[in-house]
């Protein structure tokens, strides 16, 4: 095995709290990347993945380990690395060519040096005549180009791809992965490794030649693998639904360890997925799926539509959704018991079918009965509510409790999940101007003498 | 051009192009001539108080000195600003200090600068003009900076992530990461703060030309002394003179300078999609045709940029290098001296307050409470007229594109050029000043309002108003639904602006030298006005003391809440 280009070891990535909890963005892990290789980077929303890239790239600090560049600490952002960005990051005052000659400044290179490299650079990606428009008189798949453009113009060894197509249209984005595969086959490109972030199961089996699936809360890679499908891969070939079924069942079955499946002569390194260790010190707090009641009830009436069990590879395609719009719903399903999660299939529960039957007052009342015996969050913003004499209590009690297990930003979205949720199921209101929840008028049933569990 | 048929088209636009040249050309003579005479003039004897002469000959020369004082104070407030605020953004040690400190400066009026600038520059160069100048550009400078430095500072903690990052990945060096970063991101917001920093020059500059310090008289050549001289000696052609070149100034400076500023900076839009409504001038169209400029970029501006370029490439202001002991005693003994000069001053400046009696004390927080129910006043009276008016303008477009050109060119009229011609009616009404000095800070500050309504109501989406007339909204319904609510954080917004200006506004509107005496109400501005001319600093300073904090209060207590509320509960999502 050839030593690495750039090796993660132990990193990790947390931030304190001011009590004795830390939020563990990313677990420790190990990682390198090698010469020759397409990496891609896949997770659901909140694993970290662009964490990990940040860190690799050195642009920000991993909380502990190390990153090592050709075997060299590294401190500050790498000497020759390249970032492609999800929002492409052009400079919107500056021309394409102007964009693009800007890493070349930053290094002293002559002007006339300069230009004529980053005229043969755009010339590559097809963008001569381009040269003096402004980024926002071009298409999003032309500033992608430009993005492209200035990262292969420092000629760098290894590119770094942020999630490079996900804001581009389903064609453009095709367009463009083909023709990224294209300079790197033909070697157009001095690069020799390319890192690709990404949430799109099918484009990391497109264009990987070894895939890294991370697991959320807290970030940690849970498979890794090589892929030696020939290329230019083909959709519709078994093997490369076979790959892309397995990662679903990895992502869908968040609690068990993967064996490797058949994905042909498996060789390569696969790293034993989740080997690295936890710093677990406590009971993980269960996380809300960030999913829209909306959503949940329609996911349902269309899994009742296909007799109550389909692939959920296949309702994702059926949908055209991405992993990180559709399995938050689906794991919001799960959680209150409507369906049940078997190798990478959906199966719609008793619970689930009566839920597509019946009619808008009783929905609510099943979503409540489940929400109320599943959902710790809901059942314990009720009974903190119950307790109090004039039934609220403010956003700050709740947030507290919270930021305990996760980041502020988590934080923020757990509370918004958990009002949409509880609102929906009538289990109590939330007014957004007062930041307060509160119960509403007449509570059906008797309040439960349950201890709210929570201290400050 | 070989086509036969196009070549006429072609003409008067290479005849502009020469022409162009031709007064670009001509320009450059004259700003060195300009220069030689502005460098012989400061470094002249001083003389405090030059007679200013009422003939209209003499006011080209005037307007020129006025124009002078004008750009260097707003160089010096550009720099300063891009300075201050580059380095509250990136030392979160020192940030919220300065914060603070911006707060207050911007809360403190102009006059109040006014002896401690003075007398400090005066003994600094005591032996030529450039003492006296310099105090009075200084005086103009503490106007307008310091909305500036905090639009930079705003628009630092602004920047994108990914450029950020960008920049970093692709190690851009400190210089490198400062023009092609930073300074483009704060230009929409320099510009546009300057055009209301400059205004605001124009509207002080004539107590910053001519004022009375205790016994000393000062009295610079400008437009601001002719203005007021005008008005002492009551010489109504004069006056009249005075208040067109006044005007004609500012138009020509609007069109010539800030058009062309504010549509070259359309390119600084952090925006992804080209929109439509693009800014555009004339000027600026010659300019970027004009092939001396042309010429002079590649031949002069390129070339040295390159040199700046890679002189500071290869060191990326990453680098975190760690402060050498040194550095940090240097920055420790810094900060004590600063320490120290602040306490000296405070102790020095509860040392002046003490010769303050209660009667005294008692009289100015009185003459605060009739300034405030003034600036409520004027606040009110404004929001009462450019409410509908803006609403009325901003739902049609075909009013907007009469009404809107005439209030800016309306706007960019100091109304302290207007004060003598005002006063003149008034007193021949029989009012005093009392409810004068209300009409006053109305008309320098009801277009900030005025302006945001106009913004406000073309940004109601037109389905609002499409619910509101399928549904039979009545007129009040509407306001109070559809209107009023949409228009809100522009409103707040207006008010802030409005009110600021306002109380500044106060030390020119209520007290005034007119036809050789003093015409003044009771206030706060004027007592600041009073004791700047009598010399009294003890009341000076408590004096902008109270003015300060009441500022600062009325902003926290009730702007920042409004706002907020604005941000939250009325903002458009899409």
């Amino acid at each position: 095995m050839p030593d690495p280009l750039i090796e993660a070891r132990q990193v990790e990535k947390f931030y304190d709290q001011p009590s004795d909890n830390r939020i563990q963005v990313i677990a420790p892990l190990d990682l390198a990347i090698y010469s020759g290789e397409i990496l891609t980077l896949l997770g659901p929303s909140g694993s970290g993945k662009s964490t990990l890239l940040r860190i690799l790239t050195g642009l920000s600090p991993a909380s502990s380990g190390q990153v090592l560049w050709h075997g060299s600490p590294v401190n500050g952002p790498c000497e020759n690395v390249s970032i492609v960005f999800q929002s492409f990051a052009l400079f919107p005052w500056l021309t394409v060519i102007e964009n693009v000659e800007a890493p070349l400044k930053a290094r002293g290179i002559s002007p006339g040096g300069r230009f004529a490299r980053s005229l043969r650079v755009l010339d590559a990606v097809g963008l001569d005549g381009f040269e003096n428009a402004y980024p926002k008189e071009l298409s999003g798949g032309m500033k992608q180009r430009v993005g492209f453009a200035r990262a292969l113009v420092v000629e760098p060894e290894v590119l770094f791809m942020d999630e490079p197509f996900s804001s581009l249209d389903v064609l453009t984005a095709e367009n463009l992965r083909s023709e990224l595969l294209e300079l790197w086959e033909d070697k157009k490109m001095p690069t020799r490794a390319v890192f690709i972030v990404t949430h799109n199961i099918e484009e990391a089996v497109l264009l990987g030649d070894r895939i890294v699936v991370l697991g959320k809360n807290p970030g940690r890679i849970r498979t890794d693998f090589r892929v030696d499908l020939p290329r230019p891969r083909d959709r519709k070939h078994p093997r490369f639904t076979r790959i892309v079924d397995y990662i679903y069942q990895v992502l869908t079955q968040p609690d068990t360890d993967h064996v490797l499946p058949a994905t042909g002569p498996a060789s390569g390194s696969p790293q034993p997925a989740s080997g690295s260790p936890q710093s677990d010190r406590r009971p993980k707090y269960p996380m809300l799926p960030h999913a829209r009641t909306g959503g949940i009830a329609g996911f349902l009436e269309i899994l009742a539509d296909h007799n109550g069990r389909e692939d959920v590879y296949r309702l994702a395609d059926l949908l055209s959704f991405e992993i990180d719009d559709l399995l938050p719903i689906v794991e919001g399903a799960a959680l209150l018991g409507f369906v049940k999660l078997t190798e990478g299939d959906a199966e719609i529960t008793p619970a689930g079918l009566e839920f597509t039957h019946a009619d808008i007052l009783r929905q609510k009342e099943l979503f409540r009965n489940a929400a109320l015996e599943h959902v710790a969050l809901l059942k314990q913003i009720k009974s903190a509510l119950e307790s109090k004499s004039d039934h609220t209590l403010s956003d700050e009690f709740f947030h507290d409790i919270l930021d305990e297990h996760f980041s502020e930003e988590e934080t923020v979205r757990q509370l918004e999940t958990a009002i949409n949720w509880g609102r929906y199921a009538e289990l109590f209101d939330h007014d957004s101007e007062r930041k307060r929840f509160f119960l509403p008028e007449e509570t059906p049933g008797d309040p439960p003498n349950v201890e709210v569990g929570t201290e400050t | 051009m070989t086509v036969p048929g196009l070549s006429r088209s072609l003409i008067p636009d290479r005849t502009w192009n020469f022409f162009m040249d031709a007064i670009i050309f001509a320009g450059l003579f004259a700003l060195v001539y300009a220069i030689v005479a502005v460098a012989r003039y400061w470094f002249s004897a001083p003389v405090a108080a030059v007679e200013i002469s009422l003939s209209p000959t003499a006011i080209p020369r005037y307007a020129f000195y006025s124009l002078v004082r004008m750009i260097v104070a707003y160089l010096l407030s550009l720099v300063f600003a891009i300075a201050y605020g580059y380095i509250a953004a990136y030392n979160a040690r020192v940030e919220a200090g300065m914060l603070a400190v911006l707060d207050i400066l911007q809360s403190i009026p102009v006059l109040s600068f006014l002896p401690g600038v003075m007398l400090a520059m005066v003994s600094l160069f005591p032996s030529r003009q450039l003492g006296v100048e310099f105090g009075s550009i200084l005086l103009i400078f503490t106007g307008q900076v310091w909305n500036m430095a905090f639009s930079f500072y705003a628009s630092l903690k602004a920047l994108p992530r990914e450029l950020v990052e960008a920049s970093r990945v692709y190690r851009f060096g400190a210089m490198q990461r400062f023009l092609q970063l930073e300074l483009p991101q704060g230009t929409i917001g320099l510009v546009w703060n300057s055009m209301v920093s400059v205004a605001g020059g124009w509207f002080f500059l004539m107590a910053c030309e001519m004022f009375v310090l205790g016994k000393r008289d000062f009295r610079l050549p400008g437009l601001g002394s002719y203005l007021q001289s005008a008005a002492s000696a009551g010489d109504t052609a004069a006056i009249i003179w005075g208040v067109a070149a006044m005007i004609g100034v500012v138009v020509l400076i609007d069109q010539l300078v800030w058009r062309p500023a504010i549509a070259w900076s359309d390119k600084f839009k952090q925006e992804q999609v080209e929109s439509s409504a693009a800014h555009s001038s004339a000027v600026l169209n010659l300019l970027r045709k004009s092939p001396l400029l042309t010429r002079l970029r590649a031949g002069v501006t390129s070339p040295l940029m390159e040199r700046i370029y890679s002189s500071a490439a290869h060191r990326p202001a990453e680098e975190k290098s760690q402060a050498s002991p040194w550095q940090r005693a240097f920055v420790a003994l810094a900060g004590i001296i600063a320490l120290l000069a602040i306490l000296y001053g405070v102790y020095q400046g509860l040392q002046l307050l003490k010769g303050i009696t209660t009667a005294e004390f008692v009289t100015t927080l009185e003459s605060a409470g009739a300034t405030w129910l003034r600036v409520i006043a004027a606040l009110a009276i404004a929001s009462a007229w450019t409410i509908p008016a803006g609403v009325a303008i901003g739902f049609s477009p075909r009013l907007a594109r009469i009404a809107q050109p005439l209030a800016q060119i309306a706007a960019s009229v100091p109304a302290t050029a207007l004060f003598p011609v005002l006063l003149l009616g008034l007193i021949s009404l029989g009012g005093g000043l009392n409810t004068g000095s209300i009409l006053l800070m109305l008309l320098g500050t009801q277009w900030y309002i005025l302006f945001n309504v106009i913004a406000g109501a073309i940004a109601i989406p037109s389905e609002f108003r499409e619910v509101a007339d399928i549904f039979r909204f009545g007129r009040i319904d509407r306001w109070r639904t559809v209107i009023l609510p949409a228009i809100f954080p522009y409103l707040v917004t207006g008010l802030v602006t409005a009110s600021g200006g306002a109380w500044n506004a106060s030390i020119v509107a209520e007290y005034f030298h007119f036809k050789g005496q003093v015409l003044s109400t009771f206030g706060l501005g004027a007592e600041i006005s009073s004791a700047t001319d009598s010399g009294n600093f003890a009341l000076l300073l408590l004096s902008t003391i109270v003015m300060a904090t009441l500022v600062v209060s009325v902003n926290r207590l009730v702007w920042r809440p409004l706002y907020r509320r604005a941000e939250t509960r009325y903002r458009m999502e899409a």
